[in-house]
């Protein structure tokens, strides 16, 4: 199955299912490398329809104190982008039908090298790409090659996107959109769903694509509601604070951890099968 | 791993960028997070007029003139050239400003900015606290609320100016995540931005960060060179054959050079050299990093083979950053300007010589150049001239200054 189909296959499904999809976010190689392995092997199940998957920097500028601290925890067990793409891979092994986004800031992977990193992404069985710090105007950059590849590359709309900045936003965006709900960072406040809806209802103007919607959702209650308005509520967070939640003094992952956090993604699913 | 465009061809002009994208060849950019791009448009749009409005331009030189005290002095150091023994020394007096250093140039240019754009609330990043002063000093002259972003580290290093900071109004607020550095500081700053994207306007205190920072940053500094050129003319009827500025960001050092980079003069910037560059506790990130991307510009940064950015160290706070401006990344690949570095231990003996030599405290930023012009003037002939950014007085430096003494104060 080629890599562009996942994306285009589930949101098929969920709308057949009559419902908007939960994507969880989680950072690669948090808080070591097997856990994250194993978590991520156990979200589809747990009830994600798209994994997210952060891809370890030492400066995560969008991103607010909890993912940040999975950032450094990743990196201080031995996270590497190689790393990354090898959790994919090994992801793939027995699941290949759940989309995987990876998410994260352009110097690892310029420091990788561009096309490499691509080539080395669809074979690892990527399916996207969400890059917080290459706007539209640095779309040369890895925009083009990741395409190219047959990566879909997914872009960031926010509140600040008035109707002609949207226009060049949406160009060269596929896969889907990623309404970020709030300007600001991730994991802080959270934005009315009646804001949101009518926000979308600008976006759909100008796109036929599926909106995913994230930053401030935490709650099934608030998986429930973004899921009315949008076709994909991201949750990132609050399962990274789960993450937190269930680690030892030392930081090391207690026992009860992968299912303390996939009983959350459950829970969380759960606002969106009644 | 990202490749080094070093060219060696010359150019017919090095003053022409950036072009319309904020490129510096490689380097500069716009690498911000799409909430962020319709300000940083903004900006663009709206320094573009104010460069061109008189009323800009007048505002800019009456603070500049009444308020900073500009122009400062350009001052043969007789003693310290005698001492020396070969090129005649000039100091660039920006030690002079009012607040102490350079960063009072830039941060008038962009609180007048800020105002004309009709912003009601100033943020911030420090390392050493000059340019949180700065701020906070415009902040409170034209009475706009002031948040700093401060390592905690910093914090305690630099109690002085974090006090001095409180007097003029500012909040500081202590910076945790990370490693609690200036980069650190750096990231709070613009997680604020994107945060407070209405009413917000960040004062970046250096040539570097998104496009139009690193230009705007570096024509607010130039007005130093502009001024050395021409009382350099004035004082010895031509151009001097060296100049010599310290690098950490490096807005002084892009303030002297700029108005000089198609002249026939070299031109030498000194990074920290910290420990030394066979450790890896420096910050030189030109002779000591490669070309990636942080902060919104494409740069030399200090990162190890994955990309995460390293920590930088320096004896000077000042110039404790992992990156440096695009421009100066250019300027170096293309080898017009030289870039050399100094130790921590250099720099302290360059201090001390300058105290006796000269009367002058300087900051340990500018020790950092002095230590340069301390070893190449004695290979120079006694009719060459060097021209040195003496960018900071050392006030706030004494007691970092004691400790590596081993004095007790």
């Amino acid at each position: 199955m080629s890599s562009g189909d996942r994306i285009q296959s589930t949101f098929s499904r969920l709308k057949k299912e009559g419902r908007a999809g939960l994507v969880t976010f989680i950072t690669a190689g948090d808080p070591d490398p097997k856990t994250s392995q194993q978590l991520m092997a156990q979200l589809p199940d747990a009830g994600s329809d798209i994994i997210e998957l952060g891809m370890p920097f030492s400066d995560p500028m969008a991103d607010g104190p909890a993912i940040q601290a999975a950032n450094l925890r990743a990196l201080a067990s031995g996270a590497s982008l190689m790393g990354t793409l090898d959790m994919v891979r090994r992801f793939r092994e027995n699941n290949s039908t759940t989309p995987v986004i990876l998410m994260g800031y352009f110097n690892p992977i310029y420091q990788y090298g561009p096309s490499r990193f691509v080539t080395d992404a669809v074979a690892a069985g990527v399916d996207g790409l969400i890059m917080v710090d290459l706007p539209p105007e640095e779309d040369e950059e890895l925009c083009d090659p990741a395409r190219t590849a047959g990566l879909h590359w997914v872009r960031l709309v926010t509140p600040t996107s008035n109707e002609g900045r949207l226009k060049q936003v949406l160009q060269n965006t596929s896969g889907f959109i990623y309404y970020v709900s709030i300007a600001g960072i991730t994991g802080t406040r959270s934005a009315a769903a009646s804001a949101i809806g009518e926000a979308l209802a600008t976006v759909r103007k100008h796109t036929q694509l599926p909106i995913a919607v994230g930053f401030g959702i935490n709650t099934a209650e608030q998986v429930r509601e973004t899921g009315e308005v949008a076709d994909g509520a991201v949750v990132g967070s609050a399962i990274i604070r789960e993450i937190e939640n269930n680690l030892d003094a030392s930081g090391c992952a207690k026992p009860e951890l992968l299912d303390r956090v996939t009983g959350l993604v459950s829970d969380l699913a759960g606002g969106l099968r009644s | 791993m990202a490749p080094t465009n070093r060219n060696p061809e010359p150019l017919e002009s090095y003053r022409s960028g950036p072009d319309e994208h904020g490129h510096f060849g490689l380097f500069g950019g716009r690498f911000v997070a799409e909430t962020l791009m319709p300000l940083i448009l903004d900006l663009e749009t709206a320094y573009t007029e104010a460069r061109q409005s008189p009323e800009f331009q007048h505002d800019f030189d009456y603070y500049a003139a009444h308020y900073t005290g500009r122009p400062s002095p350009l001052y043969f150091a007789k003693s310290l050239t005698e001492s020396l023994g070969g090129a005649k020394i000039y100091f660039k007096r920006d030690e002079l400003n009012h607040t102490g250093s350079h960063k009072i140039n830039n941060t008038l240019g962009q609180i007048l900015l800020a105002k004309r754009m009709g912003k009601s609330r100033i943020i911030a990043e420090t390392g050493a606290g000059q340019h949180g002063v700065a701020t906070a000093t415009v902040c409170a002259l034209f009475d706009l609320p002031c948040v700093v972003y401060m390592g905690a580290t910093d914090i305690e290093r630099q109690a002085p100016n974090v006090f001095r900071m409180k007097l003029l109004g500012a909040e500081i607020v202590p910076v945790t995540s990370g490693t609690g550095t200036l980069k650190d500081a750096m990231n709070d700053a613009l997680r604020d931005w994107v945060a407070n994207v209405a009413d917000t306007f960040y004062i970046i205190g250096t040539v570097a960060g998104p496009h139009p920072y690193p230009a705007m940053v570096r024509d607010f500094q130039s007005i130093i060179g502009r001024e050395a050129k021409e009382q350099m003319l004035a004082a010895e009827g031509r151009l001097p054959d060296t100049l010599v500025a310290c690098i950490g960001g490096g807005s002084n050092a892009m303030g002297l050079f700029h108005p000089f980079l198609d002249d026939p003069v070299q031109i030498v910037g000194v990074e920290a050299g910290g420990f030394g560059l066979e450790t890896d506790k420096h910050a030189a990130s030109l002779t000591g990093g490669r070309p990636g991307v942080l902060h919104g510009n494409r740069t030399y940064l200090l990162q190890n083979e994955d990309g995460q950015i390293n920590d930088a160290h320096s004896i000077s706070a000042g110039l404790d950053y992992p990156g440096i401006g695009p421009e100066h990344a250019w300027l170096h690949d293309h080898g017009r300007v030289d870039y050399v570095s100094v130790t921590d231990s250099e720099a302290l003996d360059a201090f001390q010589l300058c105290c006796r030599t000269e009367g002058i405290i300087p900051a340990l930023e500018p020790a950092h150049a002095l230590a340069h012009v301390a070893k190449i003037a004695p290979t120079m002939d006694k009719e060459q001239i060097i021209v040195m950014n003496l960018c900071g007085r050392g006030d706030k430096d004494i007691f970092t200054v004691a400790d590596a003494l081993g004095v007790e104060i």
